[in-house]
């Protein structure tokens, strides 16, 4: 099962080559990665993506939490959480297809960020799959580049990731 | 306020932190510490051969006392030298800081002469590791390090000091903070209340339990719990290979050791277990066998330090995290406070069961192995020998192989931090040096490394530290001209076919060689010198002895586990199986 795990750890230098280490020491797979500072610059956000079953889960949170550097661990697909993932692509858009590439951005909420005489930039944010979706709509040789930033969450409700 | 430089105030940082020795080997990137090591007089320096075996040495020092080993290297060379002994103390979680020195800060990253990155290349095998960019911050991260290491499930932290760090030109102001709080480390110690109460619902009503301790109680100084606990309950116990010595080897509840080399009652013992207490044990995969196959019976209560060990390999059905000392005393009372006993006449057909398993395979049965007699020294008689000249009192360091297992099976330590050995990594070359740790730590008593001539020879150069240092240990080299532990699997699963297991004559005369280092050595080839050998051994008081022993070469380590398969299944002979 696809996990969305969230971890608040100290902003050092070193914190988050801990955290990769420690999934390709133990064998475990990473999906996506995003990480940056919080509004406190002490602290650093790391969201990452991952698969298994709930042992395997169970491991993962606890071998994070075991880490010096982490502060607090929490799996968002646990309950109910907002997930988000921004996309970025250029496609070839020239001639009849310019209209409908625009048509099919405008169907997915996206944007077009960047224009050119022979396609646009897109920018694309939802959860994973609606940007699968997208790029699914579009011929593979029409796609020229693809960069996605991985997946970030908030759970719903109260609940929150603080010291 | 006085102004010190960054080497200073390093080693008033140790001094303060506790450190009475640090071992070491100096380098270029470690200069300006060495420096300040000559200028004070409070941290002792213990200068060895080879920083694997300063960190061996620390190792043990901690593993026999219970503090923090400190250990000092330089960069590049020096600190990968460490890196062996950092992973052994690591898998054992033995507390230690590892000061490395580093190039200057300038430098980092150019490829620069003697730089490795140590931070990175021993990330996998720490607890934490630091590395330090201004003397300020020196104290402090030597403070922390020494916290995080002893804390919680202790482990090695590395500590990186660039060159420039301790320059001599920049003094800065020295304070030692009194306490430690890190608001992302605050490892759980209290075991959760209404666990260890359904817990012990549990064990009392228990019918057919299995005390299964670890090296956790040791770490915790849990022996005195883990006595009354199965004392007042009458259970049997047994203890991992890093366990021996919590619970009294001599005793009549004990077991002996289980798992791949452990006895046929504690493994059978097990296996038929309605309930297993597991306490600072982990269910490494040198215990359990095949884990689908593991305690078919068993509910399973787990104490433990650390979250992550437990139903990290086989699943608890009650999982208590906190310190192994404090659950058991939580348990003993609420016993004690609950008047209730055990079902006496369930656990007296317990106990029936489990001597005629005793009376059957035990370690002492008459047929457990062959005769020593004449050219004929058994493995196994020369631990005997061992136990019964030290009185069963030593501090007894190990290698890794054959040897190590008949010194676990045979040598009964009733005392924990007796027994000193590499059980999660298996580091042959680990016996020297912890001896020389254990013996800095009790000058007064015995300390002997039980080793072989395949494990003695990876650290020998430590004999000559053994001299530097008077450090009288004795090693006990139970010769069999092979690497025995491999070649028992070579006998068992390729045939007998010796792949590079033999030294073809080029054995060095061990005698010669520990008198060149100005010791004395001692050979035997004969059942009826050994122990007038041992006991002239153990009279040298003031002096290193080696004493090669040349045991059988032929000889197996029974029982041992047959794999894939229960805890039951086990070979007790090389034609003799469960
Ligand atoms: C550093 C290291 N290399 C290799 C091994 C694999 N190994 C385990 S036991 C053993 C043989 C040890 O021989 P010896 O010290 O003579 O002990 P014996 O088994 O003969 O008693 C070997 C090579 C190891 N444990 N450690
Ligand atoms: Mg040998």
């Amino acid at each position: 099962m696809r996990r969305i795990i969230s971890v608040l750890m100290e902003n050092e230098p070193g914190a988050l080559s801990r955290v990769v280490g420690l999934f390709s020491q133990r064998g475990y797979n990473i999906d996506s990665l995003t990480v940056a500072p919080t509004e406190d610059q002490t602290l650093s956000r790391l969201t990452l993506t991952t698969q298994g079953d709930d042992r395997i889960i169970e491991q993962i949170t606890k071998q994070l939490n075991k880490l010096v550097d982490v502060v607090k661990v929490i799996d968002l697909t646990e309950g109910a959480h907002v997930e988000r993932e921004l996309m970025l692509l250029k496609v070839r858009a020239g001639g009849a297809q310019r209209a409908e590439v625009k048509r099919t951005v405008d169907i997915f909420r996206g944007q077009i960020v960047d224009v050119g005489p022979a396609g646009y930039t897109v920018q694309i944010a939802g959860d994973s799959s609606k940007l699968d979706a997208f790029i699914a709509t579009l011929p593979e040789s029409d796609i020229v580049e693809v960069v996605r930033s991985g997946v970030c969450g908030l759970s719903r409700g109260e609940k929150s990731l603080r010291v | 306020m006085e102004l010190l430089s960054g080497g200073d105030i390093l080693l008033r940082a140790l001094h303060d932190a506790g450190v009475k020795y640090l071992w070491g080997y100096p380098g270029g990137a470690a200069l300006h510490i060495y420096d300040a090591i000559f200028r004070q007089d409070k941290v002792d320096h213990v200068l060895v051969r080879h920083e694997q075996a300063a960190v061996h040495a620390a190792d043990a020092y901690s593993r026999t006392t219970g503090e923090v080993g400190a250990v000092l290297v330089t960069s590049g060379p020096g600190a990968t030298n460490a890196i062996t002994g950092i992973a052994t103390a690591y898998m054992d979680s033995i507390p230690l800081v590892v000061i490395s020195g580093q190039v200057v800060q300038d430098k980092i990253g150019d490829d620069a002469f003697q730089e490795t990155d140590m931070i990175g290349v021993s990330r996998p095998i720490v607890k934490h590791s630091y590395l330090v960019k201004r003397p300020e911050d020196i104290a402090e991260t030597i403070a922390k390090a020494f916290y995080i290491a002893s804390s919680g499930r202790p482990g090695p932290v590395v500590v990186d000091i660039p060159k420039d760090v301790t320059d001599p030109n920049t003094k800065v102001a020295y304070s030692y903070p009194e306490k430690i709080k890190l608001r992302s480390y605050q490892p759980t110690t209290k075991g959760h209340s209404g666990q260890i109460k359904r817990a012990v619902k549990h064990l009392l009503a228990a019918r057919r339990p299995v005390i299964y301790s670890g090296g956790g109680v040791i770490m915790a100084n849990g022996s005195e719990q883990l006595r009354e606990l199965a004392r007042m309950l009458n259970y049997p116990v047994t203890n991992t290979l890093m366990g021996l010595g919590a619970y009294p080897g001599s005793d009549r509840q004990f077991l002996g050791m289980l798992g791949m080399h452990g006895t046929f009652e504690a493994n059978t013992a097990m296996h038929h277990a309605d309930l297993i207490l597991a306490v600072g044990a982990r269910f490494d995969d040198r215990v359990t066998n095949t884990p689908a196959k593991f305690c078919p019976n068993a509910t399973i209560i787990h104490v433990d330090i650390d979250p992550t060990s437990i139903s990290k390999t086989i699943r608890a059905d009650i999982p208590i995290v906190g310190s192994c000392d404090q659950v058991m005393q939580e348990m003993i009372d609420q016993i004690a406070a609950s008047g209730k006993r055990p079902d006496g006449e369930a656990i007296g057909e317990w106990w029936q069961q489990i001597d005629e398993w005793r009376e059957r395979h035990g370690l002492y049965t008459a047929s457990r192995y062959g005769e020593s007699g004449g050219e004929i020294i058994k493995p196994q008689d020369v631990i005997k020998t061992l136990y019964k000249v030290t009185e069963g009192k030593a501090y007894v360091t190990s290698d890794v192989g054959q040897h190590q297992m008949f010194a676990a099976q045979y040598y009964l330590f009733d005392d924990p931090r007796k027994w000193v050995n590499s059980g999660g990594l298996g580091t042959m070359g680990y016996g020297l040096p912890a001896a020389m740790g254990a013996k800095m730590a009790h000058p007064e008593a015995d300390v002997a490394c039980v080793t072989g001539e395949g494990s003695i020879q990876m650290n020998i150069q430590e004999l000559s530290t053994c001299t530097q240092h008077q450090l009288p240990v004795k090693i006990i080299n139970l010769n069999n001209q092979a690497l025995g532990m491999v070649k028992q699997w070579q006998d068992m699963q390729y045939g007998s076919r010796y792949s590079h297991i033999l030294y073809e004559d080029s054995l060095p005369d061990f005698v010669k060689l520990a008198e060149a280092y100005g010791h004395v050595g001692m050979k035997v080839t004969r059942y009826e010198d050994l122990e007038p050998a041992m006991r002239e051994c153990f009279a040298l008081k003031d002096r290193t002895v080696f004493l090669d022993v040349y045991v059988d070469p032929g000889e197996h380590v029974y029982p041992m586990h047959v794999a894939p398969g229960s805890m039951r299944d086990l070979w007790l002979s090389k034609t003799e199986r469960t």
